[in-house]
């Protein structure tokens, strides 16, 4: 397949960035796009270019590392997949590819497509945990059965990779998707309740003062999330947030 | 209390619920004009001149009109605050309805028409009521009704601004039981709700209008 | 005054000791015996403070000291050199590698051993640092549970944060040893299955030690909200792993590396929210810094502006996992590294077991030249797919050219090869059997795909199975095969989804209605630095734990237990042996990182990114690394021999010369800069593959996932050589990877009888 590419170049978080044109050509559909861009990378190097930033580490979608706002869409044209997953398969000889970093102020860029994504981190920091300690001596693992139900909800919850995908598509920049996502698992399980008030309060706290938007409910997260992540988790941090604020 | 994101969010779902109610209240007494002017005249004239309603429910109302729309301008600003840097390509379409990202233009289309609204039926009430304080007359609501669609334009307007006032429920109607925190098993009946809600009433006021203008006309 | 003048004389006293004699100063100290005189040396530089009067003396004195301090620390090397040298003529065996393991029965050593280390008291952990490597299972934990008992952590990724580490791509479970199915599971027989899996290359006391905290690892996970797999009791789920005969592996979907790691993640959170941890992402380890002999910091280099930087503390965790990597392609992440690991050896640690690399039987195949790494199926897919080719080598030409499909096959024209050579364990056997059965196959033509590296992982027995188990449980009909096999594929959905889809989305074809093609990979590497059994590597206050470190899996892991072996060193092991060392450094005080041995430590990191940006050589960082992987798999791969091994060792030596000469690293050492990262880790990878074959030609035996042609049995099974190679090999920098020195550490074996591995 023979490509081209418009590539955002931008050298660091001070300087203004720019879409680049280049083609590519040779690119077998079995590759992986990042396989791609290793490729068009190589080509770079060995025309004495520098080669395009971009993050990616285990490239098997579990990471949550890579983070490209592919056509318009967060990892790309297909569901359910990281860039790392998607397959040049989906694209068509002569495509133009328009390839972005993942943009929200709370995203600070880096280097071209790489992203500064610690406002995750500090969202976590604040309350994203259950306060025990790690040495061990806690109750036996079976002494609170959990209906599984719940246990299934919760782990489908906790299966976010915090790639930013969800921020990267709402046209407000809102990371309601990710916060929920934590919120919600430990909200669900009986040792995740003890502490479920300060926890939503602190990180939706956080989430706030990190710049990120204001849900309007387009949904947009949920359909670009790699791992599929539900609206629902949403909802319940709502409620959980009307308790705990009413609760105080 | 209303300073964080969901906070805001939740003060919008509320708000809008609150509207969506007053919508069906008023639809209902519209629709009543269409088939008996009797009705119609009856319950506009308790409307009119109840005092719970007038200085109570009335105030309320124009609070949350104005709140909603407030707030639905501050989050639009905050929002678009929060990425300066634009994407060169977005293609919203594909993971997203294009009325759910356009609130703020359906929602400033049924403010004019607010505006509109205002001006054709309440400021004239308001006048008539409360500043020069003519007589009592529990039968000129439908006069004036009928008379304020017999012009074609103001019809067009009026059918135009409900076609958006549909848009607007269709996203804001099912999103607000969201923004409260109701996501659940009941969760396709209020969309099935919202969809059936926001092409009903909408389409019920365009009949009225249209009803009673060629009425006017024949 | 001269320090040169500063003198060591031995002399061997008619009984047998060794008596040493140190000149100083114009005094001079007698010692007796190599421990007394050790102890001397470490207190020299005490004896050079004489009252000094005038400011310029007491300046004198300080230089003085610090030189002192430095001639120390070569004494102190040099005579363990010299003992070394004695000992190892004698009996053949370096005695310098103290493994400390506890005395005493095997099953109490751990509780002895906990109950008679030394302790940092909550007050004196305060003022104490400790620097962690690594965001991994290991280093988050170790991190999370250092930074809860007061120490003041500092832990460092490469990643841009810490829940990226590679310990999120585990997919199948942890091992613990809960019985919760009443299976007959037991501390023992987790232990026992974890040293036979290991081919009884691996050290019996810490083996012992992570079957015994296994336990406790689930409790805390369980705790910290971990949403394992349950029952429709609301009771844990366990599912059943290669190489053993119980079912003790818990497991959250496909995912348990992902919620585990999440677990240890959200504890570290918990401490950096309250201080305890300053955490340093997008941050790589360059070096490490020795003060008098012991490891009391490191260089660092941020990722993101290129600043080289110190960090002081008085311990050093290496966590930084295995080197898989050195292969090109694996299931590794593409950032995995042995650079921490690789530099810590050059200072001084021990290097353990190279050679012992495992390749897990289910990856999906290689599909090109632009593969950048390979995809693992979780083992647990063994539990209810077979693994065959057809029987016939006419069948998989046809196969091959497209003319049949796999579905077509009737089953006397399919070999099952696993349950034909092992029928007690069938498709379970461990690891490297399932490999090497594959590779035997695809040897001789087997193989099912266009480039012949692919065996078929089938799902239609399975379907069908739980197809009619769902009909009988939902009362339908159990004779409709439409209907049984939708139900089964529900039950596959349900337990395989996401590895499913994942397979699906990479190779093109739906494993619901096809078998899959699998291939084996390098996954995992048992070997690592060498550790005693409290976790520090011959460098004092320098500790590896996690992957990073040799100790528990011996020659080949078992599923399910590296996650294991990471949490129980994070969460319950380094916390405790750690203080045992620090009991020494509670009055050292804050440490400076204005000294010599950062200042220089600092300038060689520098120099060494200096000539790697201003090499302007003509190939890229990535044809090195895959010319390197092409020899590793090639020659150090799933079997290898002596010719083999030889040629390797020169090949990546001439390869390492021609990377300096002519590698090509754009762009500047200020700024983000992954070909930079890249170039330096695998300068580290080119020097340790050399290390990796020169491990694997001296072990002459077969044993786990070591298989040496040379050693075999008639049927083609690794042959173990107990009498020759029962030990470790801890290899000592020396100068060059071909020149390091071998130190072996002798395995003894009390409380297990050494049997050959059968799965038969």
């Amino acid at each position: 397949m023979d490509l081209t590419l418009k590539i955002w170049r931008q050298a660091n978080v001070d300087e203004d960035g720019k879409i680049v044109n280049y083609s590519i050509s040779d690119v077998s559909p079995d590759m992986s796009f990042l396989e791609m861009m290793d490729m068009h990378n190589e080509q770079l190097i060995n025309k004495g270019e520098d080669p395009v930033a971009f993050d990616h580490d285990c490239r098997e979608g579990i990471c949550g590392m890579c983070s490209m706002f592919i056509n318009g869409e967060a990892h790309g044209p297909d569901r359910l997949v990281t860039t790392c997953q998607l397959h040049m398969r989906k694209f068509k000889d002569g495509d133009t590819i328009v390839i972005e970093p993942f943009r929200a102020n709370a995203f600070p860029v880096i280097k071209d497509l790489a992203v500064d994504r610690s406002a995750f981190d500090r969202i976590q920091q604040a309350g994203g945990f259950i306060s025990v300690n790690t040495s061990g001596n806690t109750q036996d693992a079976n002494a609170i059965p959990i209906e599984k139900h719940d246990a299934d909800k919760a782990f489908d919850a906790a299966t976010c990779i915090g790639c930013g995908a969800c921020v990267a598509s709402c046209k407000n920049a809102s990371a309601m998707l990710f916060v929920s996502a934590k919120v919600s698992q430990y909200s669900l399980l009986p040792q995740g309740k003890v502490e479920a008030t300060d926890r939503v309060l602190n990180m939706v706290k956080q989430m706030d003062e990190e710049g990120f938007g204001n849900c309007t409910n387009t949904g947009a997260c949920e359909v670009e999330c790699p791992k599929g992540i539900s609206l629902e988790n949403v909802a319940r941090m709502n409620s959980e947030y009307l308790y705990a604020s009413l609760k105080g | 209390m209303i300073k964080t994101s969901i906070a805001r969010k939740v003060a919008m779902a509320l708000s809008g619920l609150f509207l969506i109610l007053f919508l069906g209240q008023h639809f209902t007494i519209n629709i009543t004009s269409v088939f008996s002017e009797k009705t119609f005249n009856m319950l506009s004239h308790f409307m009119g001149n109840n005092p719970l309603v007038q200085f109570i429910l009335q105030p309320i109302l124009i609070f949350g009109v104005i709140f909603h729309f407030i707030m639905g301008f501050v989050l639009q600003i905050k929002n678009t605050k929060a990425r300066k840097q634009n994407y060169e390509s977005f293609k919203g379409n594909s993971n997203s309805s294009w009325i759910s990202r356009n609130m703020i233009l359906s929602g400033i289309v049924i403010l004019s028409f607010l505006g509109l609204h205002f001006y054709d039926f309440w400021v004239p009430e308001i006048n008539y009521k409360y500043v020069e304080f003519l007589p009592n007359d529990p039968d000129r609501y439908y006069i004036e009704l009928v008379h304020k669609f017999h012009s074609p334009i103001r019809v067009l307007i009026y059918c135009l601004s409900f076609v958006f006032l549909g848009l607007h429920l269709l996203h804001g109607f099912s999103s607000s039981f969201q923004s409260v925190g109701m996501n659940n098993k009941y969760t396709n009946g209020i969309k099935f709700l919202t969809v059936a809600f926001s092409i009903f009433v909408p389409v019920g006021f365009i009949f009225i209008a249209i009803f009673h203008h060629l009425n006017v006309v024949n | 005054m001269k320090l040169n003048k500063v003198k060591i004389r031995y002399r061997k006293n008619s009984n047998g000791t060794t008596s040493i004699r140190l000149n100083y100063f114009g005094g001079y100290s007698y010692e007796n015996g190599i421990k007394k005189a050790l102890r001397l040396i470490r207190t020299l530089p005490d004896h050079l403070i004489t009252n000094p009067n005038t400011e310029k003396d007491k300046l004198k004195n300080i230089h003085l000291k610090e030189q002192a301090l430095i001639i120390a620390s070569d004494w102190e090397k040099n005579l363990l050199l010299k003992k070394n040298e004695s000992s190892f003529k004698k009996n053949n065996f370096f005695s310098n590698l103290n493994s400390k393991i506890p005395d005493g029965p095997l099953a109490d050593k751990w509780t002895n051993h906990k109950s008679k280390i030394n302790l940092v008291s909550p007050a004196n952990k305060r003022s104490i640092d400790i620097i962690v490597v690594g965001t991994g299972l290991a280093g988050a934990s170790a991190s999370a549970t250092l930074a809860e008992l007061g120490y003041n952590v500092k832990t460092f990724c490469f990643q841009d944060s810490p829940r990226r580490a590679h310990s999120i791509a585990a997919q199948g479970g942890i091992n613990a040893a809960k019985n919760y199915q009443g299976d007959g599971d037991s501390t023992y027989r987790l232990f026992y299955d974890t040293i036979k899996g290991g081919d009884y290359r691996s050290r019996e006391a810490n083996v012992y030690r992570l079957a015994e905290v296994s336990t406790n690892i689930i409790d805390q996970c369980v705790a910290q909200g971990v949403p394992f797999a349950r029952d429709y009791g609301g009771l844990l789920d366990n599912r059943s792993f290669g190489g053993v005969l119980v079912s003790r592996t818990f497991y959250a979907k496909g995912q348990t590396g992902q919620q585990l790691l999440l677990g240890a993640y959200s504890a570290m959170n918990r401490q950096i929210a309250r201080g305890k941890i300053k955490m340093y992402n997008r941050h790589e380890m360059m070096d490490l810094v020795l003060v008098n002999g012991k490891a009391r910091g490191i260089i660092a280099r941020n990722l993101v502006n290129g600043e080289i930087e110190r960090h002081s503390a008085h311990a050093v965790v290496i966590a930084s996992g295995g080197y898989g990597n050195v292969f090109f392609l694996s299931t590794n992440a593409m950032g995995s590294n042995v650079s921490a690991s690789w530099k810590i050896h050059k200072r001084g640690a021990h290097f353990c077991n190279p050679c012992y690399t495992q390749i897990h039987p289910t990856c999906i195949p290689v599909s090109g030249e632009h593969q950048s790494k390979l995809t693992l199926m979780s083992e647990s897919l063994r539990n209810d797919g077979r693994i065959w080719v057809p029987k016939k080598l006419e069948d998989v030409k046809a196969i091959k050219s497209g003319e049949l499909k796999p579905t077509d096959l009737n089953e006397n024209d399919r070999d099952y090869y696993l349950e034909r050579r092992y029928p007690a364990f069938g498709n379970l056997v461990p690891r490297d059997v399932a490999s090497r059965a594959a590779k035997e196959r695809c040897d001789a033509g087997f193989g099912v795909n266009k480039t012949g590296e692919a065996v078929y992982l089938d799902f239609a027995a399975a379907i069908t199975r739980y197809g009619k188990e769902q009909a009988l449980v939902k009362g339908q009909d159990e004779n409709d095969p439409i209907l049984v096999k939708k139900l089964g594929q529900e039950v596959v959905r349900a337990k395989y989804g996401n590895l499913f889809q994942m397979y699906e989305k990479i190779v093109d074809q739906n494993p619901y209605e096809t078998p899959m093609m699998i291939y084996p990979a390098v996954h995992y590497t048992m070997g690592g630095v060498w550790v005693d059994y409290n976790l520090m590597t011959s460098i004092p206050g320098c500790y590896a734990i996690g992957e990073a470190n040799f100790s528990d899996h011996g020659a080949n892991r078992l599923g399910a237990s590296a996650l294991m072996q990471g949490l129980a060193d994070g969460y319950f092991v380094l916390p405790y042996t750690i203080g045992d060392y620090l009991s020494d450094d509670i009055r050292t005080g804050p440490i400076s990182t204005d000294t010599p041995e950062f200042e220089s430590a600092e300038k060689e990191v520098k120099n060494r990114i200096d000539s790697l940006i201003n090499n302007k050589g003509k190939n890229s960082v990535d044809f090195y690394h895959k010319k390197l992987g092409k020899i590793m798999w090639d020659k150090c791969g799933m079997s290898r021999n002596t010719k083999g091994l030889k040629e390797a060792m020169i090949e990546i030596k001439k390869l390492r010369e021609d990377f300096y000469k002519n590698v090509s690293v754009p762009g500047s050492s200020s700024e983000f800069n992954e070909q930079l990262a890249k170039a330096g880790r695998v300068a580290d990878f080119l020097e340790l593959g050399e290390l990796f074959a020169k491990d694997a030609l001296e072990r002459t035996e077969s044993c786990g996932g070591h298989f040496r042609e040379e050693s075999q049995t008639p049927e083609g099974e690794a042959l173990r050589d107990d009498k020759n190679f029962s030990f470790s090999s801890a290899w000592e920098y020396n100068g060059e990877p071909s020149k390091a020195k071998l130190h072996k550490e002798q395995l003894k074996f009390e409380a297990i009888e050494v049997k050959t591995r059968s799965y038969k």
